[in-house]
C-alpha cells in the first residue's frame, strides 16, 4: 500500500488512521493498532516539523505485510538529519518553541520492533520500521 | 475541550486525538485560561483523549513550566490504559506530575 500526501499538519491524523485502516486487515489488537498509530504519527510529524520547515513537501509512506509481519517506510524529500544519533537520543530536539518533548524516536524505538533511520542532508530522510503482529486470522 | 474552574484551581478536559495539529490549539486555550485566572493547580484531565502521541507529552511539560513561573503546579489526570505506557516513557512520573491508576491526587491545599 502507498500513499503520498503533503506536509501539512492536519494530514498526521489522516496518515496514522490510513495505515492503521489498511492492516485492519490482519486483525491486530487494539494495544499493536495504537502503537502502529503512534508511530506513524511520530514519524510524519518529523516530517512536518523538521524536514519541511517552513515549507511543504510531499510525504510518501509505504506498507509492506508478510505474514505477520508488518514493514512500514516514511519518506521525505527534505532537509535530511546531518547527525541521526544524535537526533534519536531522548529529549533532544531543535524545535523547543513547538513544544516537542524529543521523544519521538524514542516512541519509535519501544513501541516497534526495528527501526532504521536513513538520511542524506539536502536530499531527504526514510524511517522504516517493522512490527510483529499476533495476527489472530489464519490464512487458510 | 472543556476548561472548568475546580475550587482553587482550574481542570481542562482533553478531548479526541492529541497530536502535533491538533496541541497547538489545545495549548493556547490553556494558556489564555491560566494568564487570566492565575490558579495554583492546573489539572489536565485525559479521560475523554482517544489517541496520543509525544505531543502529549510535549503539551504537559509545556504546562509544566507555564505553571511554575505562577509557583503552581500541573497534575495530568484520569489516564486511560492505552496512554500509560507514552506517560511512562516521558520519565514524567518520577516528578510526580502524573496519577497513577488507582490512586487519586489530593487537590492542592
Amino acid at each position: 500500500m502507498s500513499l503520498c500526501f503533503e506536509s501539512r499538519s492536519t494530514n498526521e491524523s489522516f496518515a496514522r488512521c490510513a495505515v492503521a485502516a489498511f492492516l485492519t486487515q490482519l486483525d491486530p489488537t487494539i494495544g499493536e493498532l495504537n502503537d502502529i498509530k503512534t508511530v506513524v504519527s511520530e514519524a510524519v510529524t518529523n516530517c512536518v516539523v523538521h524536514a519541511y520547515k517552513n515549507t511543504i513537501g510531499k510525504i510518501r509512506i509505504h506498507v509492506k505485510v508478510q505474514n505477520s509481519l508488518v514493514t512500514i517506510k516514511i519518506r521525505d524529500t527534505g532537509c535530511g538529519i546531518a547527525d541521526i544519533k544524535k537526533a534519536m537520543e531522548p529529549l533532544f530536539t531543535t524545535a523547543p518553541s513547538e513544544e516537542r518533548a524529543g521523544l519521538g524516536f524514542a516512541v519509535m524505538q519501544s513501541f516497534t520492533d526495528k527501526v532504521s533511520v536513513r538520511s542524506s542532508v539536502g536530499k531527504g530522510t526514510t524511517v522504516t520500521f517493522q512490527k510483529h503482529l499476533s495476527c489472530r486470522v489464519s490464512n487458510g | 475541550m472543556r476548561i472548568m474552574d475546580s475550587g482553587e484551581g482550574i481542570t481542562a478536559y482533553l478531548t479526541g486525538d492529541i497530536d502535533h495539529h491538533t496541541a497547538r490549539a489545545m495549548r493556547e486555550s490553556i494558556d489564555a485560561a491560566v494568564q487570566k485566572k492565575r490558579p495554583s493547580v492546573l489539572r489536565l484531565d485525559f479521560s475523554g483523549v482517544s489517541f496520543m502521541d509525544s505531543s502529549g507529552i510535549g503539551l504537559i511539560m509545556g504546562r509544566y513550566r507555564l505553571m511554575a513561573l505562577y509557583g503552581g503546579m500541573v497534575k495530568a489526570v484520569n489516564i486511560p490504559a492505552e496512554l500509560e505506557r507514552m506517560m511512562a516513557l516521558s520519565g514524567l512520573y518520577g516528578l510526580d506530575i502524573i496519577e497513577k491508576r488507582g490512586e487519586t491526587f489530593e487537590t492542592a491545599k
